[in-house]
């Protein structure tokens, strides 16, 4: 059986892992070489990095730091933050990523998604949303607005529509960062994640507000998940990635259980 | 020597990067000459199959990848390349392929809306019969998948692993003599990945 997968999530700032909440108030956490390796042994199924501060700084993503990942961990991982056009894509997938994740630039640029569906194919391509909620109006049937640039930029975008329209340009695999969870270790979003992950065809991964395995057990079996974040339960040592994925097994979540 | 087969179809570094952490020589390679010189072959790949057939006949690499079959050179089809080793795939409305291994590639049709396509992550395979590339790897481990089309061999003697997604049971490594291929992409696929990579490099074709 296809199993859920867990994915840590490094944000990484100056070649450092860095985590904060709702965006702000980040500190250093450690090597993101030393990290991937950790938690790629320790059984996580993908990894993904961003590199949060390429965009502000107008610089293209770390590809050393994405060449350097590649060569000790051989499980897929995605990079995201600073891919700016097919060549920023070109240059970390041919660098070892597996998946390239794209969020602002696709707000002002959606074509990107169908050029690099078309050019790289769509398995590669991570649509990376930052939805918030602002209830339910005309302009926004689902309830939840599209921000980008971590809740600084609102878009006037719903995020359901967004997604089906990425999914019809060809993305692989949405992942929805609830703005109103990031970071709270609250809980996920589980509402948000059931409405787009029903409601579209192509793998969804929930992220923002894992902070224990039972918000993973009701984000795969309430919110339909296909996949899950986690980050600062992990990353503060309060949690492996093995007792996490025993937790869920015992739930009856299918994960894997070998590596 | 390793040749890496590069037919413009999809992302061949993370092949060379686990074959170049298990110390073995390698080089991605378009030249019929270096693949047939070449003491294994890995015909990887990403996409469709359509454009991969396209690539292979603009590069004239399909006699390449029969000579190298039919002279019992150890060969590892990955995704995409398992796909277009057998006789036809239903993909980009039926497309005719290399006719190495007989059989067809079918998409995933199921009944259930919810069920995500393509297939991607985790999945067990169960191990069908002994063979010298799974020395080491347990019955139902798991490898990494991403695909929304699958292999159906003619011949189930070709079955080597079979695996379950969106309610086919179907083909995730297939067999025959020399030629080993498998729907996972191994170089993906950690620890347990490594090891059947491994196992292919010291494989001399023989079962």
């Amino acid at each position: 059986m296809l199993t859920k997968r867990i994915i840590p999530c490094l944000d990484v700032r100056n070649r450092k892992v860095t985590k904060g909440v709702r965006f702000q108030g980040n500190v250093d956490l450690g090597d993101p070489i030393e990290m991937a390796v950790a938690y790629s042994d320790g059984g996580c199924d993908e990894l993904v990095f961003y590199d949060i501060t390429a965009s502000a700084e107008h610089r293209p993503i770390d590809i050393e730091m994405v060449r350097a990942v590649a060569r000790v961990v051989h499980i897929p991982f995605a990079v995201g933050g600073g891919i700016r056009d097919l060549g920023d894509m070109r240059r970390a997938l041919l660098a070892g990523a597996e998946k390239v994740s794209v969020n602002s630039l696709a707000v002002h640029n959606p074509q990107i998604i169908a050029d690099g569906a078309r050019v790289f194919g769509s398995q590669c391509i991570v649509l990376g949303m930052d939805p918030v909620w602002v209830g339910v109006s005309e302009s926004f049937p689902s309830g939840y607005e599209v921000t980008t640039r971590g809740f600084r930029e609102r878009t006037g975008m719903d995020a359901l529509q967004w997604a089906k329209r990425a999914e019809a340009l060809g993305v692989g695999e949405i992942v929805v960062n609830s703005v109103d969870a990031d970071g709270t270790r609250a809980g996920f979003e589980l509402n948000l994640t059931r409405l787009i992950s029903t409601q579209v065809h192509i793998p969804v991964v929930a992220s923002g507000g894992a902070g224990t395995p039972q918000h993973l057990v009701d984000v795969f079996q309430q919110g339909k998940a296909d996949a899950a974040i986690v980050a600062s339960m992990i990353h503060t040592g309060e949690y492996t990635i093995a007792r996490i994925k025993a937790e869920l097994a015992r739930a009856g979540v299918p994960v894997r259980r070998k590596w | 020597m390793v040749a890496i087969i590069d037919y413009r179809a999809g992302n061949l570094t993370s092949v060379r990067l686990a074959l170049e952490h298990l110390g073995v020589a390698c080089a991605i390679t378009q030249d019929p000459a270096r693949i047939l010189a070449a003491e294994r072959v890995i015909f990887p790949g990403d996409g469709a199959a359509a454009e991969a057939m396209r690539n292979l006949r603009e590069l004239a690499l399909l006699d390449t990848l029969r000579t190298a079959v039919d002279r019992s050179t150890p060969f590892l089809g990955i995704c995409l390349g398992t796909q277009v080793i057998f006789d036809y795939s239903e993909e980009d409305g039926g497309t005719p392929c290399a006719g190495l291994m007989p059989g067809t590639v079918r998409r995933f049709q199921p009944a259930d809306p919810l069920c995500k396509i393509p297939q991607m992550g985790w999945n067990t395979m169960a191990l069908k019969r002994p063979h010298p590339l799974f020395e080491g790897i347990e019955d139902e481990s798991e490898f990494y998948f991403i695909h929304s089309y699958y292999p159906a061999p003619a011949d189930p003697a070709h079955v080597m692993g079979e695996t379950e997604y969106a309610e086919a049971r179907f083909a995730s490594a297939v067999g025959r003599g020399s030629l080993f291929a498998t729907q996972f992409h191994p170089e993906r696929s950690g620890r347990i990945g490594l090891r059947l990579l491994r196992n292919f490099t010291r494989w001399d074709g023989t079962c």
